[in-house]
């Protein structure tokens, strides 16, 4: 299958006062058609910065180093600003992370959805309305001609952030960032916003690149799983492969170190912080936080190491002649009691 | 009323209530944002309140603390009365007491203060004079919360999200208290973090032998950490059991629709599972019906009227 976006070998940095930011490392991956495809890691891992790269709108002090982000044959790392136009919100669109900031508090809510509209869809402003209106009832609005005419501090968090999706969806992008689009809402709030979503993508046959840190949230959405750290992707593979077969240390210490509603031991924490970038570490950057950690991680970065056609992971631990670690017995039994629960038999290795 | 007089309670809470009134164009407003909530707090239990936000959580922990003066209800602790006017040494008693640990550790820490300073406070007040004994007392409570003593003369900007927290975490330990008032002390930290702080807490927890009043939405990290859980809803306090019993027979609506919002990390599970949604307009109460606590089983309270505790504890599990 044909990938409808490809990101080669992108690296990102910001001009700090202190020196030169590693914001991102040479990530690679592809988007395929009616894909989610979900970027986990923590603040910091880079998340966010490679999907500004993608729509253009990283700060001043960032730039692209080096790599090529492909769409439709165009390596939109070379475009120029104007270049953009044709692309955001036509093409790719985001959903930001702040319903609240993500709006303007002066503009009535219809005028926020019909400027999307008229600037990028070709509308006329005498059929942008019922447009709108249209749009805000897909998206589950209801009383949309009231709304219509309202503005944002008139809505709930829960309401903005259906406002922002169904601008975000005006012109019919076939490509949907959604950068942490409901870690400001409630668990109630966020269930809805994501089966939204989901109905969406299905509705549209959008592909979403989908950006969270919250692991639940990930198993509901995601199709392929790409687990960030310290500006790299240390992991890549579908949502089954991450979950039930997890290959990377720093993989394992993230699904480990969050209860489930299953949980009793004690948890397996991270110990320590996250690398500075400013001068990311010599080797592996997790090798500092890592018990797994071989004298080779200290020296040399490891490559990615294939698992299987879907799943690869960057860690030493699979080379050939590595010693054979078991991941944290936490991890293990939940995965254990989801097999269980989900009648797959156990197979060995 | 829900408090059976259990001897162990540590904290009891009777029918507290919170409003606040404003004053706009001249028309009064009220907002009911604690309103007739009971529940006490055993000795050496992790207590965990769970809601939405705006339901009310954290004002129920603040006026416990005293950092609101409730409008209505009464706070025992260890069977004295701490709502109303205190005297001084009612005051002190309090503050020595019971501690707090807050959501955000960095507008929580004094950015002009030290280390040392932020954490000897609360020795200073309980009246350790001398700056010796304070140092070696700090001293040891780094090295408890996972610091080292040399952090003691560095400020707060120098630290990272989770080692503020454990400096907010220190700061609440110092003076000793026995009651620990936890309002979402992780929900600003990363996810590998978290899992520090959690086991942090649940480490501190036996050694001191503290008891926890735990403030969170995070109903998967709640049900870790708790003995029992509180469920808040709009100012009331909607259900009452322990988190096993909460999580095998959710009665309230809403507690059963905050629980099928959890996201969980299983993909196959969670892609199929089915997600209930509340409205709080189905309760249909009738003229003169007023809800109340209705013991359904041993320590599981549930806020409802006559009629629909009938409906909804039909095909309760045993």
């Amino acid at each position: 299958m044909e990938p409808i976006l490809q990101v080669k070998d992108l690296s990102v940095s910001f001009n700090a006062f202190a020196g030169k930011v590693q914001a991102v490392r040479h990530v690679d991956f592809e988007l395929y058609k009616g894909e989610t495809l979900v970027i986990v890691g923590e603040s910091g891992s880079g998340k966010s910065v490679t999907t500004k790269a993608i729509l253009g709108i990283l700060p001043k002090n960032g730039h692209i180093n080096s790599g090529e982000i492909l769409y439709k044959g165009e390596d939109m790392a070379k475009y120029k600003e104007k270049d953009f136009y044709k692309i955001r919100g036509k093409q790719i669109s985001l959903v930001f992370q702040d319903p609240l900031s993500a709006l303007n508090p002066l503009m009535k809510i219809g005028k926020q959805i019909t400027e999307a509209l008229i600037l990028s869809g070709g509308y006329e402003k005498k059929n942008a309305k019922d447009k709108a209106i249209e749009l805000m009832k897909a998206v589950g609005i209801p009383n949309a001609e009231l709304r219509y005419e309202q503005y944002p501090f008139q809505f709930s968090g829960g309401m903005r952030q259906r406002i922002i999706i169904a601008i975000a969806l005006a012109c019919n992008p076939e490509i949907l960032i959604c950068d942490e689009p409901t870690t400001a809402l409630d668990v109630t709030i966020q269930s809805k916003i994501l089966e939204l979503i989901n109905e969406m993508k299905r509705e549209r046959d959008l592909s979403i690149i989908f950006i969270t840190h919250d692991l639940g949230v990930v198993a509901n959405m995601a199709d392929r799983i790409c687990v960030m750290y310290a500006g790299k992707i240390v992991e890549i593979g579908t949502a089954e492969d991450i979950f039930y077969r997890p290959a990377h240390p720093y993989t394992w210490a993230l699904l480990s170190s969050i209860p489930d509603l299953d949980t009793r031991e004690k948890l397996f924490s991270i110990p320590g912080a996250p690398p500075n970038m400013l001068n990311p570490p010599k080797g592996d950057a997790f090798a500092q936080r890592n018990k797994y950690a071989l004298a080779v991680d200290f020296e040399e970065e490891p490559p990615f190491f294939k698992i299987s056609d879907t799943h690869y992971a960057a860690t030493w631990l699979l080379h050939p002649n590595a010693p054979k670690v078991e991941m944290p017995e936490i991890l293990a039994h939940r995965i254990q009691r989801m097999k269980e629960a989900n009648g797959i038999a156990d197979e060995q290795q | 009323m829900p408090t059976n007089n259990n001897n162990n309670a540590i904290l009891r809470v009777e029918n507290l209530s919170m409003h606040f009134t404003t004053k706009k164009r001249g028309r009064v407003s009220t907002v009911k944002a604690v309103d007739d909530v009971s529940f006490d707090v055993r000795k050496g239990e992790t207590f965990g309140l769970v809601g939405e936000s705006g339901c009310g959580k954290t004002t129920t922990g603040r006026a416990i603390i005293r950092l609101y003066n409730p409008t209505g209800g009464h706070v025992y602790f260890e069977d004295r009365e701490i709502t109303g006017k205190l005297t001084k040494e009612l005051k002190k008693y309090v503050t020595d007491s019971i501690a707090m640990i807050f959501q955000d550790p960095i507008a929580s820490l004094n950015p002009r203060m030290t280390v040392q300073e932020i954490i000897g406070e609360g020795l200073k007040v309980k009246g350790v004079k001398d700056p010796e004994e304070r140092h070696r007392r700090t001293a040891e409570m780094l090295l408890k919360v996972g610091l080292s003593p040399e952090h003691a003369t560095r400020y707060p900007h120098e630290f990272s999200g989770g080692q503020r927290q454990r400096i907010g975490i220190a700061r609440a330990l110092i003076a000793g208290p026995k009651l620990i008032i936890a309002d979402e002390p992780i929900s600003a930290l990363d996810v590998s973090v978290q899992a520090q702080v959690i086991n942090l807490l649940n480490d501190l927890k036996e050694e001191f032998g503290l008891t926890i009043l735990f403030i969170a939405h995070n109903l998967s990290v709640v049900k870790y950490f708790s003995d029992r859980i509180g469920v808040m809803y709009f100012g009331k306090l909607v259900e009452l059991a322990t988190s096993e019993d909460l999580f095998k027979n959710p009665l309230h609506p809403y507690t059963k629709a905050l629980l099928s919002a959890i996201p969980n990390p299983d993909p196959i599970s969670e892609k199929t599972r089915e997600k209930i949604s509340y409205n709080p307009q189905s309760h249909d109460y009738k003229e003169g019906v007023q809800p109340s606590y209705h013991e359904v089983s041993p320590g599981h309270l549930l806020y409802c009227s006559e009629e629909e505790l009938a409906a909804w504890t039909r095909d309760m599990k045993v």
